[in-house]
Parts: C-alpha cells; structure tokens; sequence
C-alpha cells in the first residue's frame, strides 16, 4: 500500500509537471483526439508536446508490457494513474484501436514475432488501425461474413467487401476477419489477419451519416495479397479471437458513457437556461431528467471500475462487457438528448463558427449509432440472456 | 482500493446468510405477520444475531462492539433484504449506534453503546413527521424548561418506535422548519411521562410507529452531541442508513430477480418455457444489468462512507436514487414475469414489493437524491 501511495504521489508530480494547461480541459471537437499513425497531424503544439512526453514515459499505454512498449504497469498502478489523470482532467495523448482492439487480442494470441512487430509501433502513435468486422449482409450476424481468403502458397488472396470500418481512409494497417474455409460451419470457417491498407487492391470510400460527418467507409479488397504470417491464432480458428477482440471493444464503447470528469451535464444546462433564485436549473422537468441522468451515470462509471477490479481478481464473467456495452451506450444516447434539450434552439445550428459548425447536433445525430456499432443493444441483450442468464433457446 | 469484497468482508457475508437463510427465510415474516406477533420481530433470534457479534458490529471495541464499517453494516443489510427478515439491526445497530459512537458523550456511550452491542437494548430514532423524508423540516418542538427542554410534537415512520428502549428524537431548540441550524438529537426515555405510542401497522409487515410528545421532559444531559447543531450529527447517520437500506434493497432486489429468472425457466406456456420468449429474455436482461450497475452503486458509497467522507454524500445520493429505481423494476418485473401467481398471498414475491416500498420512502426516495444530487453539483 505504501508503495501505491508512493507511485500516487509520484505520477501526480510527474503529471503536474508535464501535462500542457491546455490538455486539461475538457475535449470539445474531433480534432482533440490525436490518433496516430503514418499521416498523423497534431490540431496543436501542446497535443504534440503531451503526446511526445507521455510516449516517451511510456504512458500511451500504461498497462502494456515494457518490452512491447507498454508502461509496465500493474492494475492497480495503472487504476491509479487514470484517476490522477482524471483529477486533473489531463486528455488521452493517443487514441487508438490499437490500443482498444487489437492490442489486447495480440497479447493473447499473437505470436512473439507479431507482438514485437505491432505493438510498439501502437504505442509509439506510427501505426494506425481499423477493424474489418461488418459486411453488407454480416451486422448483427456477424458470422454469416463472406469476404474470403484463398490460399496462394505463403500467400491469401483476400476478395470481398467490408463495411462500416471506421476511419478506414485514414488507417495505416487493418484486422480483418476473413473466409478461409467455405465449406466449414460458419464460425469454424473464419481467420483473423493483418495487412497493410496500402497493399495493391484495397479501397475505400467513405459513408456520408445523418451527422453530416463521415467516420465510417466502405473498404474494398480485389486480389489483395497477404502472408499467411499474418493470421493471428489458427487459420479457421479467428472467430476465438473476434469474439475476444469484441470484450473489448464493447468496454471501449461503454466508456463513453462515462463522463464523470468535466462540467455536470447540469451545470451546462444552466448556462444555456439560466437558474432560478435558488440556484435551482430554471426548467424544474428538464433538471429532474438531468439529476436522473447524473445519479445513472455515477452509478455506470462504479460498475466500469467495479467490472475492472472484478477481472483483476479473476472474478469477471467474460460477457459482462455486453451489459456495460447496453448500458453505457444508451446512456450516452440520453446524454446528448438531455444536452440537445438543454441547448434549445442554439443547439440546432448546423453550419456556423458560433455553433463550431453544429458541433452539438452532429454530435448528438452520431451518438446513435453507439447502440449498433460493436453488436446492437438487442445483440447484446440477447447474449446476456444466454451467457449470463442461461435462459433457454437464447 | 478494490471495489470488490475483502476475504474478511465475504466472510462476514457467508455467516450472515448461513444464520438468516437457515433461521429466518421469508417463511418466517409471514409467520410473524399471519400471528399479529406483538414484538414484530423474533427475540431468540436477534439473541443469536448479538451473539454472532453482529448487533454490535458498529459499536467500538472499547464498548463492546467490533468496531467495523459501513461496508460491513451494507453486507448484514444486504442479505436481510434477501429473506426480508425483521429485526432491529437498522434502527439499534446502525442508526442508534452510529449517533451515539459519533455523537455521544462519554457518559452516554458508557451507558448505552455496550448494551446496544449485546442485543439487550433496543434504540430507535424518530425523526420524520411529514408523509415524505424532509430531516430539514422537522418541526417538533424543544423548549428550553428550567434546567432542561419540553418536546412536543409528533413523530411517524419510528422504525422500532414501539419496541424500543431508547429514542433518538430530533427537535428544534432554535431556528424554523427548513433550517440547518437549531436542531438537536435528545435521548428520551419511551416510558416517560407524555410519550404516547401506536404501533401502526406496515404494508411490508416491519415494525413502525407513531409517537406523541406532550410536555415531555427531558434534561440537559440527554442532549445527544451539540445543541442547535444536531443536523451535522444527523446529516452522517441518516447518510449511513440511507447506504445500508440501499444495500438491503439490492438484495432484495438480487433475489427477486433469481426467482424470476428461475421460474422463467420452468414456466411453460405454448408447449416452451416462457423464458424462450424473446421479450422476457430482454427485460430479464436488461433488470440484471440494472441490479449490477446499482450494487457497485452502493458498494462504492460504503466504501466512501469509510474511506473517502469529502465525496461519500453524493455518492451516498446516487446508491439510494439508484437502489430505489432498481428495486421498483425488479419487483414490478417480477410480479408480472409470475403471472396470477405474483399476485397471490400464498406466494413470497409481494412481500418483496411491499418491503420495496418501503425501502424506497425510508430516508429519501429516488427523486429526493436525485434533487440532492443536483444541489450539491450545482444546479
């Protein structure tokens, strides 16, 4: 316990002493997320200076191993270190799904020579990545997937068509889940390997949303060639470490329902609507939502440290992220129905400096789709059912 | 620090289950319930309750208690609320105890803690008057009368009000209803001369009662902790009653859900179990994530009660809006997944909804934490 208190203290100091002011406010546009990656641009010197800091303390991913450029962290140093950083409400220098998807499934079934080669150059910010999940007609079943792979000697030959892949036209490499045997049951069937997204034959074309903005893109593959190197796991066995990769993307999803730093949505209401003379929110239905809301999302940011601690201890169940993944994303989607309800008519500007170009309604319109990225709030109703509940034909 | 169990803690659980599943299942309230038992509670079994150490599992070791937590009074709670079994641990264990380890004054604590933690005196604390929990409002009154004060007023909801040994009354010695300052806590005697006492029969069959103050005479040394200056000591009592009722709630709650989701499976209706229906495996789903959510809830405002008192309060706010909200589901849900037989006597489920109820006005419901959570945040 000692040492802990020692490792608070220190990382505090350490933080104090090199978080830029201007990365501890609370983020506000897309241009604060710094990604990474070979066409990497910081939006601002300081996120460059606490990106380049926090990578050479080796902080980009606390809890990773050193030799794979990991901070060395254990779990409760690195709980420690995000509530330090929360308290001073220091930004994420890296965002990555490196960091989010792939980095834990290499950790579990790569092999040395794929860690060695991916997982430092995810910390280091080089390497960007996307995920190759969804197809036209493989949402929801996500098994039924038809892009193929047709082995070549050393070599697949990938044909076939992803869609939704996130911020594709702008990643560096993508894990991808592929068809390498058609006439196996349809989860034995599937492998799940890397490549480059510069490899002759990939496309992409982005998706114009609701929001305007287009953060997802149809991805092409005509005869793209790929070592059968790159298959993480066994060839036909990729479906293990989807399912693996899936945990944690449902927990990445469910965070963002946890805003427990930063302003109470709350107060934020109150700018736009004024208080009455008792300092109570000036629109008595409107706060009972919102103090609803708030009591909800204290109580999901318990179960997200709870869920942690549980896993650490070896307690977790596997599926529980489904249930913070339902929980998390539809109370994100009641944030921004509250913040849309309290930002009244300002909140409807969709092209203006003052609105920061509908920063608000875009934000709100994408929040929409966190309730069916990742296996939809009834997909992951159901495998609570089955897996947690053991309720029949489930 | 973990938001899990310690061993020690797990192990405080297990014996608590061992003795309440095996001595007073759900069976047993019905029992006291169908025999308009007087006391409303067993006393062999609170005997052995002491006994066991839990009684006095709030009270310092130097008075004859084991001095632990909140943690530790949730985990008791949580698994009363599991078979609903009456007993005054909340009102003399908890509340009682509390106030007077924090407040008590070296004479006081001497007097009564150590016969607190052996079982063998019951307090209890009256505080609400009004249909809804306003601990601001109180109005009763302490009028100062030569060396000492006279209450009067009226009190309601005094959970073991009629079996009690010891009452913790809360009074205005200064200022007006809604006003922080100017209450006090007194210990008053429930034989003295004044005190009229009714019983009042419960929904959920747990002891409460009415109580009258007619020129009750009280001396300058009952005064529990300072005069005028009673809500601060109140403010962190009622804080702790409100984390360990939140607790009961989650059991309850926890086992309301396992019977349903047990009888999902064995329930069968168009030749399948009912719990093929893919509208029942939803809102089965999604009641279960709501009770796991609302137990880290209420286990992180424990733990902060302990550990952390600069953020326990709102902390405390959400566990109880979240508790009552999920036990409100969790019964409702488990009424109607039962069908007709939710709705007979003969079956336990409607006593968990009654007990829900309850639960839910005791000490601020959903809406008055949610409010407090809004007013410490600012809006």
């Amino acid at each position: 316990m000692a040492d802990l208190e020692t490792f608070r203290r220190e990382a505090r100091a350490w933080l104090e002493a090199n978080c830029p002011p201007e990365m501890r406010t609370p983020m506000t546009s897309e241009e604060d997320t710094f990604w990474g990656g070979r066409h990497a641009k910081f939006s601002s010197e300081p996120q460059r200076i606490w990106f380049e800091r926090m990578r050479d303390k080796g902080w980009t991913v606390p809890h990773w191993p050193k030799e794979y450029g990991g901070g060395g962290l254990d779990g409760e140093e690195a709980k420690i270190l995000r509530q330090e950083m929360a308290e001073l409400g220091a930004r994420p220098p890296l965002t990555s799904f490196g960091i989010s998807m792939l980095g834990p499934a290499l950790l579990k079934y790569g092999t040395e020579a794929q860690k060695r080669e991916h997982l430092p150059k995810i910390t280091a910010g080089l390497i960007r990545w996307c995920q190759g999940y969804s197809e036209p007609n493989a949402g929801s079943d996500l098994a039924s997937l038809q892009t193929r792979a047709e082995s070549d000697g050393d070599d697949f030959i990938i044909n076939g068509q992803k869609i939704w892949t996130s911020y594709a036209n702008y990643a560096d490499w993508i894990f991808c889940l592929v068809r390498t045997d058609p006439a196996a049951k349809k989860h034995d069937g599937i492998s799940f390997i890397l490549f480059d997204m510069a490899s002759k034959g990939v496309s992409t074309k982005p998706i114009l949303l609701i929001s305007g903005r287009s953060p997802f893109c149809e991805t092409f593959f005509d005869n793209v060639r790929v070592p059968k190197a790159h298959v993480v796991g066994q060839i036909n066995r990729g479906w293990d470490v989807a399912k693996y990769l899936l945990q944690h993307e449902r927990a990445m999803i469910s965070g963002m329902g946890e805003r427990g730093v930063g302003r109470p949505l709350g107060q934020i209401a109150a700018d736009a609507i004024g208080s009455d003379g008792q300092g109570r929110l000036d629109d008595a239905l409107l706060r009972g939502q919102i103090a609803t809301f708030e009591v909800d999302e204290a109580a999901l940011a318990a179960a997200a440290e709870r869920m942690t601690d549980l896993a650490k201890a070896g307690q977790g169940h596997p599926a529980f992220s489904s249930a913070m993944k339902y929980y998390g994303t539809e109370l994100n989607k009641r944030r921004y129905e509250l913040l849309m309800s309290a930002g009244g008519i300002d909140a409807l500007e969709w092209e203006s400096t003052r609105s920061r170009e509908g920063a608000r309604p875009r934000a709100w319109l994408r929040t929409k789709a966190n309730s069916i990225e990742g296996g939809t709030s009834e997909v992951m109703l159901g495998i609570v059912a089955k897996r947690i509940l053991d309720l029949p034909g489930a | 620090m973990p938001l899990l169990l310690t061993e020690e803690q797990s192990m405080l659980r297990d014996s608590a289950r061992g003795l309440i599943s095996d001595h007073a299942p759900v069976a047993h309230l019905r029992a006291l319930r169908d025999s308009r038992d007087g006391t409303g509670f067993s006393r062999e079994l609170w005997a052995t309750f002491a006994e066991m150490g839990f009684a006095g599992l709030l009270v310092p070791e130097e008075h004859g208690g084991s001095g632990l937590g909140a943690v530790e009074a949730g985990v008791v709670m949580e698994e009363i609320g599991r078979t609903l079994m009456p007993s005054p641990f909340l009102s003399s264990s908890v509340l009682a105890a509390s106030a007077l380890t924090h407040g008590g004054a070296t004479a006081q604590k001497a007097e009564h803690l150590p016969k607190i933690a052996d079982g063998s005196r019951l307090a209890a604390l009256a505080l609400d008057e009004g249909a809804k929990h306003r601990p601001l409002h109180t109005a009763m009154q302490a009028a100062r009368s030569g060396n000492g004060f006279k209450l009067n007023g009226a009190k309601a909801l005094v959970v073991d009000g009629h079996v009690a040994d010891l009452l913790i009354v809360a009074a205005r010695t200064g200022g007006s209803a809604g006003e922080r300052d100017g209450l006090t806590l007194f210990l008053v005697d429930p034989k003295a001369k004044g005190i009229a006492i009714e019983r009042t029969v419960m929904v959920d069959a747990h002891n409460a009662a009415r109580i009258t103050f007619d020129n009750v005479e009280c001396d300058a040394d009952h005064v529990l902790g300072e005069i005028d200056r009673g809500y601060d000591l109140l403010d962190g009592v009622l804080d702790l009653g409100r984390a360990t009722v939140a607790s009961e709630t989650v059991g309850l709650s926890e086992e309301v859900f396992g019977r349903t989701v047990a009888y999902l499976k064995e329930r069968k209706q168009f030749g399948k179990a009912i719990g093929e229906f893919q509208a029942l495996q939803h809102r089965a789903a999604h009641l279960y994530i709501e009770i796991e959510i609302t137990r880290a809830a209420v286990l992180k405002a424990l733990q902060a009660l302990d550990t952390d008192p600069a953020n326990a309060a709102a902390l405390v706010a959400v566990a109880k809006a979240r508790s009552g909200a999920t036990a409100t589901r969790a019964v409702q849900e488990g009424v109607q997944m039962h069908g007709g037989m939710g709705m007979t006597d003969q079956f336990d489920i409607g006593f968990f909804m009654k007990r829900a109820r309850v639960c839910e006005e005791l000490f601020g419901d959903a809406n008055y934490h949610a409010d407090r959570l809004a007013q410490m945040r600012g809006y």
